[in-house]
């Protein structure tokens, strides 16, 4: 008898722990946040939230304003050494390539600082130069204030911790918004290509649609 | 832990020792501490924890521990129920979300207690030779399989912590995988394996107690 109990009993704990597996790993495909949370952004896009951000033009923008393009978004500060240089270079380079839709007002690459009570409009605009940045279609901005910035960094997913030598780290992704305002993909941060592919193949699409 | 034959005669003074701890690990400063590192969080907070449930094992009503047991021949149902459980708080999505979302770290201090550290000395007892044996491979296989995979994963897997510290989580569990592995084979050579719940003769006992001994 208590054989045949206990073939139950573990044949019931490995169905639900089974479930239970699945179910935090969204069905066997996300074993890390990072996964679970691109999966996440796909399957469900999400609203940007009502906040301001001030330019290293000085100019102040919001969300709204920006509607009506695909924006490329990545996340920055400014006194970063490593991956956000890097990043900046990859972003000046996407500039380059998609000079044609962003000459047509059809996409925007945004860089938004982590660290606003540092990277003022000044460091931000020489983060640019620094990158190489060329003419329009790239903004650099930080949020006007902190609430703006837990918002973003919620809705993107964004987390910082600190490196202990007075930096960040964080996960740095190119994150894509949808010109209806909703962050609907988010892509390696050195795979610049596949963010490209995946606007150009969108923006085309809407073309060809019209 | 594993091999603990006083796990039926756990005094109940020892037992106080699980509630204690639990408390103690929830205090806000020892959790931060204790989650302030990869390392520290898998192999000091959630082995703590399951301390804390593997305690209070003599407060279990005689009828309940007899009833679980006609469900638990040979500890399996037990065993399998703790290597899920760990399962999942060893992801490392389980572990950033610990640190994220509150409600996650509550189940997380409710479920390691309860399915790892409780099941583990209700059912460790009553685990023979081949099941334990089986337990312990696996053990040593998880050790060896994530140290390997945090030691060379050229990313991040935990949003929260460092590469370097996922790297020394590898270190540590590769050294706790061979540990083990270690300790197994000399178990297997010299020591006693076979020390199953049942009506133990004494120590000392002239004749009969050769018959627990397993030697390889």
């Amino acid at each position: 008898m208590s054989i045949l109990r206990t073939l139950l009993a573990s044949l019931l704990v490995l169905t639900a722990g089974v479930f239970t597996l699945s179910a935090v790993t969204d069905r066997f495909r996300a074993f890390t946040s990072e996964t679970a949370l691109r999966i996440s952004v796909r399957e469900h896009p999400r609203a940007m939230p009502p906040v301001l951000l001030q330019t290293a033009a000085g100019k102040t923008v919001g969300f709204a304003g920006l509607r009506g393009r695909w924006l490329l978004v990545d996340f920055i500060y400014t006194r970063c050494m490593t991956y956000c240089s890097v990043q900046g270079s990859e972003f000046a380079r996407l500039q380059q390539q998609l000079a044609g839709p962003i000459a047509n007002g059809k996409v925007l690459l945004v860089s938004i600082s982590f660290d606003p009570a540092h990277d003022g409009p000044a460091q931000l605009a020489a983060y640019q130069q620094r990158s190489g940045m060329h003419g329009a279609g790239w903004i650099a901005a930080r949020p006007t204030d902190t609430a703006g910035l837990d918002a973003l960094m919620r809705v993107f997913g964004v987390t910082a911790i600190s490196d202990g030598l007075g930096g960040y780290l964080h996960n740095s992704a190119i994150n894509v918004v949808d010109p209806r305002g909703r962050l609907v993909a988010i892509m390696n941060w050195n795979s610049p290509q596949a963010a490209l592919r995946y606007v150009l193949r969108r923006h085309d699409n809407q073309v060809a649609s019209r | 832990m594993f091999f603990a034959d006083t796990t039926i005669r756990l005094p109940h003074a020892r037992a106080w020792l699980g509630p204690v701890l639990w408390l103690a690990l929830a205090l806000p400063p020892v959790r931060h501490a204790l989650e302030a590192t990869m390392t520290l969080q898998m192999l000091a907070q959630i082995p703590l924890l399951a301390l804390a449930g593997y305690r209070p094992r003599p407060w279990l009503p005689r009828r309940v521990a007899d009833t679980l047991a006609a469900w638990n021949r040979g500890g399996v149902s037990g065993l399998l129920l703790i290597s899920l459980t760990a399962m999942i708080w060893m992801l490392p999505r389980t572990m950033d979300a610990a640190l994220e979302v509150p409600w996650v770290e509550m189940v997380k201090f409710a479920a390691v207690p309860l399915l790892i550290g409780l099941p583990l000395a209700i059912s460790w007892p009553y685990a023979g030779f081949v099941v334990r044996g089986v337990f312990l491979a696996e053990v040593i296989a998880t050790a060896f399989r994530l140290g390997w995979l945090y030691l060379v994963s050229p990313q991040r897997l935990c949003s929260n912590y460092l590469l370097g510290d996922q790297q020394q989580l590898g270190e540590c569990l590769l050294a706790i995988g061979s540990a083990l592995f270690l300790w197994i084979t000399w178990k297997l050579l010299w020591g006693r394996f076979n020390s199953i719940a049942e009506p133990r003769q004494p120590r000392r006992a002239p004749s009969g107690a050769a018959h627990h001994r397993s030697r390889g």
